[in-house]
């Protein structure tokens, strides 16, 4: 049976919001949490101390936990903070940028490979690999055909592969801070405003379709990515981990439902029901990401 | 640094190098006849960033253009910068075993296996590091440099100026930077807004925003509308200028506000900066814009080259010439132009 994950939260929420999240995801038969800061060094609710202390409390409740490092890196205080991280000396790392494989193999500490470092053939998998990869989270955007491509050509099962399949995408990454922009504040004097949503910004066509999402620097889709459906077909094609991403509401329940539904209960992922926002799975299928397969 | 660059760098002191796109071979000897020390190519198909319909070199194209180059004294690069897809590997390979046969100077690649192929296969033809592989810190430049052996990097376009500079001093290789064109905003080999709407993206099929998936239309009152597989980018009033439905260029709607969400259309122009790019270490000045014209190569490539040629010969005295800045500016989408993530207050 494949794990569950939930990934780093890639929104910034309050200190006790956050504390009470993965309190409740603690309950949850979930396998692994990456817990960390993945999208903005600004965001200090948490410290990466903090973010350690509380993956020693996921650790004690039987969690694999991982910490996530930013994604993209900019000034040298920023390298600062992922050197810290992958210091730790108690958990394992996931390596948003290659900054911090270099950090990890220096070390010789095995880490789990993000999505944004870009491995899209078996070649690029071996040389992570050989590096001390041990897990590696599929490119976003490559489907399922590709995937089961690469993982034919590498049939000796050394590492895992993980697939994001629930949440909303994280679709870019600038320099560019789009929720100080939106409130018309400059980057350096932003405020924090992005404490205030809780899911981002939703960014709408001039014709009212749900197209991106705002989040700080990330771009990310405005339609929800599920393909929870698919555990079955993930399973068999070799993927060992499946992320659900988190949201304010309905994650813990999420994981639940999948749990459920991997040990044999009919429809638990159904009785979750859609939600407000419109599903994805395109990406899955070979096609636009947006895009809403009938399967 | 390898021993190649050491002596590069000797030779040539502190050099601003001056790299050029070229779609084509009359694009080519544009960008060569106009003082580009450096021009970048690609084949014609997905293995590069710029595969548009119509555009770049066959291998018999190409072995012409690198002939009419080393005449001259110039190098070519070829850009293999796209991710190798499984299904295809070969593809991916065999554009650099086409590179090692034409006999360019240098191979800009981003994918790691293909970096490991290159070396391993033709570890005397030069590697540089894509601005797809989105290395902003000295840490991911080691890692490139330890493993691959590569030569030079090209930074992304969403470092400040002072950030360039530091990064400047701690690079373990040369530096390449962009000057001017086309701006992407985003970190680039890390944007999937285009597979996100279209299923293409830059880095598995080599193109943004791809011409087959845009559609133009007229509204009855006379607005144009450009979509992209059917999503609405762009709306025009009558008389307004109209451009590419390039995504993160498009109007669209928060909170109430209908605006230029991510980016207005506008260009990266770094002219004013050139001093400060140069003592700060930086090896080559990259223009962007391999789609464009020979027209357009051989004017930007002219402006460059006098404005690079002036920055050395007498750099406390160099100044962002008037004339020059509005000939970029004419060239420009919207015709307007930013120092982009150079300059913080962009940001």
């Amino acid at each position: 049976m494949p794990k569950i994950s939930l990934g780093p939260c890639h929104y910034f929420w309050p200190r006790k919001q956050t504390e009470a999240f993965y309190a409740r995801v603690a309950d949850t038969p979930v396998d692994i949490v990456y817990v960390g800061e993945s999208v903005c060094p600004k965001r200090r609710e948490m410290r990466p101390e903090d973010w350690i202390g509380l993956g020693r409390e996921l650790a004690a409740q039987g969690k694999q936990v991982v910490l996530s490092t930013l994604t993209l890196l900019e000034a040298r205080s920023e390298v600062g903070i992922v050197r810290k991280l992958c210091e730790n000396g108690e958990f394992h790392i996931e390596a948003n940028d290659v900054a911090a494989v270099q950090m990890l193999r220096q070390k010789r500490l095995p880490f789990v490979g993000g999505a944004f470092l870009n491995i899209y053939n078996g070649h690029s998998l071996r040389v992570y690999r050989e590096q001390g990869m041990v897990r590696w989270v599929a490119p976003l955007e490559m489907g399922r055909e590709t995937l089961t491509q690469l993982l034919a050509d590498n049939p000796a099962r050394v590492l895992e592969t993980e697939v994001f399949a629930y949440g909303r995408l994280p679709l870019a990454w600038s320099a560019r801070c789009y929720t100080a922009r939106y409130h018309d504040l400059p980057k350096d004097e932003c405020g924090l405003r992005c404490i205030e949503d809780p899911e981002g910004i939703p960014v709408r066509t001039r014709e009212g379709e749900l197209f991106l999402n705002i989040n700080g620097i990330q771009t990310q889709s405005g339609r929800i990515a599920n393909l929870l459906p698919e555990w079955r077909d993930m399973l068999r094609i070799g993927v060992d981990v499946i992320r659900i991403s988190p949201r304010p509401e309905g994650t813990a329940e999420r994981v639940v439902a999948l749990a459920a539904e991997m040990a044999g209960e009919e429809g638990a992922l159904q009785n979750v029901g859609a939600g407000t926002v419109e599903d994805c799975n395109g990406y899955w299928y070979g096609q636009a990401g947006m895009a809403r397969v009938l399967v | 640094m390898t021993t190649d660059s050491v002596a590069d760098t000797e030779a040539h002191g502190h050099a601003l190098e001056l790299v050029c796109p070229a779609g084509s071979l009359p694009a080519l000897q544009a960008a060569v006849d106009n003082g580009a020390d450096t021009v970048y190519t690609g084949l014609r198909d997905r293995t590069n960033a710029r595969h548009f319909p119509g555009l770049n070199f066959t291998p018999d194209k190409l072995r012409r253009g690198v002939a009419y180059a080393h005449r001259r004294g110039r190098r070519v690069l070829m850009a293999i910068n796209t991710y190798a897809q499984p299904r295809g590997w070969r593809q991916w390979t065999d554009a650099v075993d086409q590179a090692a046969h034409l006999g360019v100077d240098g191979i800009i690649l981003a994918d790691a296996g293909l970096l490991d192929y290159a070396m391993r296969t033709y570890p005397s033809l030069s590697r540089h590091l894509s601005v797809q592989a989105s290395a902003t810190s000295a840490e991911a430049l080691r890692f490139y440099h330890e493993l691959f052996g590569i030569r030079r990097a090209v930074l992304p376009r969403v470092l400040s100026l002072a950030q360039v500079s530091r990064l400047a001093a701690d690079a373990p290789v040369e530096l390449e930077v962009f000057g001017f064109g086309s701006l992407c905003i985003m970190a680039e080999g890390r944007c999937l807004l285009s597979s996100y709407a279209t299923g293409d993206s830059p880095n598995t099929a080599g193109a943004c925003s791809p011409a087959a998936h845009v559609r133009w239309s007229e509204s009855d009152d006379g607005q144009l509308e450009s979509r992209l597989n059917g999503v609405l980018i762009d709306r025009f009033e009558p008389g307004e200028r109209a451009g590419y439905p390039t995504l993160c260029k498009g109007r669209f709607n928060v909170g109430g506000q209908t605006g230029h969400i991510l980016e207005e259309p506008t260009s990266l122009n770094s002219l004013e900066i050139l001093p400060q790019l140069q003592t700060s270490g930086i090896r080559a000045i990259k223009l962007e814009g391999r789609q464009r014209s020979p027209g357009y190569i051989a004017a930007v490539t002219r402006v460059w080259r006098q404005a690079i040629d002036r920055c050395l010969s007498d750099p406390e005295g160099y100044r962002a010439d008037a004339t020059a800045n509005a000939t970029l500016s004419g060239f420009s989408e919207g015709s307007q132009t930013t120092l982009g993530a150079y300059h913080r207050s962009w940001q």
